[in-house]
Formats: structure tokens, sequence, C-alpha cells
């Protein structure tokens, strides 16, 4: 009974949470739209102030937001100190230290300038956007809500003979058997682990290698659930498609309206800025 | 060996919305050449107390120390709590978890769903392998694994170079279970082992479970729903419900108490049953309510009325 680190819904009651699933993904492809449109630290603050209002308005608690930082931490550092290292550019953005010269230090095609810290600290600022915009789609939004809503956003995908149901049925169930392939695992690991087997330390080749007593009988049992789940729809004459209808209807509400409103005025904004404020970078 | 536990407490997801006692102070002793019986509802502990057995699960390394520290201040702490297996102490973090776990067995609910090698052979070897303390040679693991295959019944000639899946259910149990008991442990714990095997499998389990016991494993602890086999087969039982241990007792003198465990949600054997029924009636039989001893009872009882007629 391990704490389930997959599926990071946070069941809270909020603004955002009661949003149309549907509607949220399209929030956020639109945020992201704007994250990549913000050419200056003006739109990225404009995105951020936005972020942060959703941030509140959800109600989850800032710690989990900001562990969700913490699984991409390496990525943003390494990121960060390429680009430091590697950007280059001559520009003068502070004098601070009676500086001269953006350029502090090169080396061949190593050199570190201002505008190689500057543009460092966008992208750092620009990753977290990101990293904290789409976790907080998953932190508010359950599995089944976000299939529902994938499942929505796709639906003019059935004009072309897409199987957008089956598609979104076949996420959904993926879902649904994480948590129980995770307790299996728990459970086959104790087996092999009374007899004998370790789990820890040695090499990653070794480490891999003693996976395989647990990967085969876990495979096995998956497509025995699998042909099981299969049996158990078949024998409940569950046929996909036109006819079914849905236990939880997606409806368009006045907060989907407002997160509507906030998103055109979002993209606007950070257009606006990217033309008339320019690129300080 | 001999396995004393005293105090044992367990919480899964300690310090949680979602924790839950497992087990409640449980102070229990299995002595070494026992046929013990575990018995209780799903979610009673007995199955978290049974994976204590083999430091699957462990007590927290942290409460010697907050013992002392508490004793120190001149409280009273509860009492330690404490598991020892053999001369294994298993609330001490540098025990060797893994020699432990060669000496005590373990075969959990519907152990063929572990079974992975290719071939029978390597499957059973697997245990035997880890265990040994260094690499042992071809012909150490050929003997081993054919020893543990035909003590569990199975042909090591016609079977070691067949695919476990391709086996019939009861024949992939008794692999499984060989691949535990190559190793040569000194106590088997099996939970459930009969568990989803027709009535011949099941007889059959626990005819290999006797064999065990005699010729193999001093100890056995068995886990199980089947009152008629707790009742058949252990020397004593212990009965588990919502995380505390309620009666450690002979199954003779358990089974007397059936209203008890009918209240805990439990079952009584068939002969007890019928030892009541016919009790009810004012036939008086005493037994030990196995089968073959309510038949006897009956008999002797049927013998003395014809005589006093």
């Amino acid at each position: 009974m391990k704490e389930v680190s997959f599926g990071q819904y946070y069941p809270v009651k909020s603004f955002v949470h009661n949003m149309n699933p549907a509607l949220k993904i399209l929030f956020l492809i639109a945020y992201i739209v704007a994250i990549f449109l913000a050419k200056n630290f003006y739109g990225l603050a404009a995105c951020a102030f936005v972020l942060i209002l959703i941030m509140i308005c959800s109600r989850v608690p800032l710690l989990k937001v900001l562990r969700a930082v913490k699984g991409v931490l390496f990525l943003v550092i390494f990121t960060a100190v390429i680009n430091v290292l590697f950007h280059g550019g001559e520009e003068l953005y502070w004098t601070w230290f009676g500086e001269e010269t953006g350029v502090y230090f090169k080396y061949g095609i190593i050199q570190i300038t201002q505008a190689g810290i500057v543009f460092s600290l966008f992208l750092i600022i620009r990753l977290v956007l990101l990293v904290v915009c789409s976790s907080l789609l998953t932190y508010t939004t359950s599995p089944v809500a976000l299939t529902d809503g994938i499942e929505a956003i796709l639906t003019p995908l059935k004009w072309v003979r897409f199987p957008v149901h089956e598609l979104a049925l076949i996420m959904s169930i993926a879902l649904r058997f994480i948590p129980i392939l995770m307790d299996e695992t728990e459970r086959i690991k104790n087996a092999q682990k009374a007899r004998g087997a370790d789990f820890e330390g040695g090499g990653l080749i070794k480490k891999v290698k003693s996976f395989i007593p647990v990967l085969v009988p876990l495979l096995l049992s998956a497509f025995r659930r699998a042909d099981e789940l299969g049996d158990a729809m078949d024998a409940r004459c569950y046929t996909g498609g036109k006819k079914r209808t849905k236990y939880k209807k997606l409806r368009l509400t006045w907060r989907d309206l407002i997160a509507f409103l906030v998103a055109g005025a979002l993209v606007t904004g950070v257009v606006f800025l990217r033309i008339y404020l320019g690129n300080p970078l | 060996m001999r396995i004393q536990a005293e105090h044992l407490s367990y919480t899964y997801n300690a310090k949680s919305p979602f924790a839950v006692a497992a087990l409640k102070d449980v102070s229990l002793t299995i002595e070494e050449g026992d046929f013990f019986g575990v018995i209780g509802r799903t979610g009673s502990g007995k199955s978290t107390f049974v994976q204590h057995l083999n430091g699957l699960l462990r007590l927290p390394s942290s409460l010697k120390r907050r013992y002392k520290q508490k004793v120190k201040r001149g409280q009273t702490p509860p009492p330690l709590p404490q598991l020892k297996v053999g001369e294994f102490d298993l609330a001490d973090r540098k025990t060797n978890f893994r020699a432990l776990r060669a000496k005590v067995g373990m075969v959990f609910q519907y152990p063929e769903y572990q079974l992975f090698a290719e071939t029978v052979a390597g499957d059973v070897a697997f245990g035997y392998k880890n265990f040994s303390e260094k690499k042992p040679t071809d012909e150490e693991v050929q003997t081993a694994v054919r020893a543990a295959l035909e003590v569990v019944g199975l042909n090591y000639e016609e079977l070691k170079d067949k695919s476990p899946f391709d086996l019939s259910g009861g024949q992939k149990r008794r692999v499984a279970i060989a691949g535990v008991i190559v190793s040569r442990p000194e106590v088997l714990v099996l939970d459930e082992p009969a568990a989803g095997l027709d009535p011949a499998g099941k007889r059959e389990i626990m005819e290999l479970l006797h064999k065990l016991h005699e010729e193999w494993c001093k100890t056995i602890v068995v886990v199980s729903h089947d009152m008629d086999e707790i009742a058949e087969n252990c020397n004593r039982v212990a009965v588990f419900s919502e995380g505390e241990v309620k009666y450690v007792l002979p199954p003779s003198e358990l089974f007397e108490k059936s209203e008890e465990l009918i209240s805990l949600g439990l079952d009584v054997p068939l002969a007890a049953k019928l030892t009541f029924a016919l009790r009810e009636r004012g036939i008086e039989v005493k037994n030990d309510f196995t089968v073959e001893g309510f038949i006897n009872s009956v008999l002797s009882y049927a013998k003395n009325e014809g005589e006093s007629e």
C-alpha cells in the first residue's frame, strides 16, 4: 500500500477544479502559446501573474506545485548552464560594476556574457512556468475528467473517421490500471525478495537484470487482466461509439467563459507587449 | 527457530490521513516444530503479521532510540516492540535480512504468479542462487533443485526443461513452493496455500505441507480461511481480529469457542458444527474437531449406548 506517485490529482473543490476539462486543456494550450509568444520579461511577467491567479483559485498548496518543479530541476539547471556558456552576444544590459562590454569571459566557443545570463534567466522562467501550468492541470483534473476532456477536444476528428471514443477509452483504461499494476508490482517484488532477490545496489546492468523476475510476471498479469476486462466488457455488451451516453456530461458554464476571457486577454496582452515594448533581449 | 513477537504494532501510511493501524500490540510466540495456523477476516492484520516474519515489513529503527529517550526523561513509555526469529533480532537494523530470508521461506497467495524463468529448473534455482554465500557450482544447483522438486512431488527429469507457464495450475503452485523451499528454510510461512485449487488439489497441498513439516522445514506457519484445513492440520492457532490477537489455542480448545469465532466473522470446521448440533440434542461427543476425531467419538458414543442398552 504505497502512496501512488502517479496521478497527482489533488482533490479539493475549487473554481479551477470545477472548470470544464476540455476547456482547461484548451486554456493550457493557449497559455503555452502565450509563453512562447512572450519575447520579453514583461510578457513573461503577465503570464506569471495569470498563473499565480490560477494557482490561488485552484487551492492547490504552493508546496505541491513546487514539487512538480523539483522533478524537472535538473533539466532547468542544465539548460541554463548550457545557455550561459554558449549563448554569446555583445549587448550591455547593466553597468553595476562599471562593465564596458557585455562579454565577461571568452575561450573558443565558450563565452560568458550578459546576454547569455539574461537569456538563461528568461529560459528558466519560461520552463518553470511551463511546468507549473501543466502540473496545475493534472493537479486540478482527475484522470477520468482529463480523458473526457481530450475526447471532447478530439470530437471534430470523428468527421474523418478517427476513432476518438476508442482512443479515449484506451487512455482511461490505461490510467485506471496504473495503480492496480503498481500494487501488483509491489506484491511480486515482495515475493521475489522473499526468494532472496536484491533490487538495491549494483550497477545499472545488474539493476535492470534484477528486475526481470518482476517484469515477466507483471507483464503476464497485465495481459491476463486485459483479457479478463475484455471478457467483462463483452459480457455486458459494451459497444463504443455513437449511441453511448455519458455519466458526467461536460457543460460550459460561466467559469469557462471567464477562463476563455482570461486566456484571450493574456494572449492579446502578450502579443501587444511583444509588438510595442520590443525586444529587450 | 522460535518466533517471538512482543508488542508488535504496524501502521500503513503512517503520519498521513490514510493511516491504517494493521497491527496493534501483538504478542505471539511460535515454537520450533509448530504447525501454526493463523486465521482472521480479510484486513485483520494476519498478512501484515506474517510479512514481518522475514523482514518484508520492518519495525521502525527509531523505536529503541525513542524508547531510551523516554526512559531518560523519566517517562514510562509503552513497552518496546520486539520481534525475534531464532537468533535474528528484527528490530535491529543491522540484522542480515538476506540470511534471515534464507531461513524463513515465504509462500505468498497464488505463488504461481511469481514464476518468471524460461524453465522450471531455472525458476526453482533462482532462490538457491540468491541465497548461496558464494557462487554455487552447476552440480550443487542441480542437486538442490532436484531435491526441492521431488519433495513437492514433481518429476525432475520430466519437468526441468519445460516452461513453467505450460504446466497445470496445481503443478505451477508446486513449482513455486519448490522455488521457496529450495534454500532449505527452517520456517515456512504460507499465505492461503490452497486458495483457488479444486478439492483434490487442496488435499494434495495440505498433504505436501505435512510432508514438508516432517522432512524439510521444522516450523510451518499457515494463513488460511478454511477452518477444516486449520482443524485438521495445525497444532496451535492464532486468531487475529482488527489488528489484535484474540486467542492462541490448539484447535481442539479454540473451536469450543464457536460463538466467539462466529461473532468475529469467522467460521468453525464442519466437525465442530456437527458436534454442536449433536450436543444440542443431548448427545455429548468429545473430540478435537477433526473429521477423524469426530467419527471416532461418534462411534465410541454409539458403542457405549449399545452396551448400556
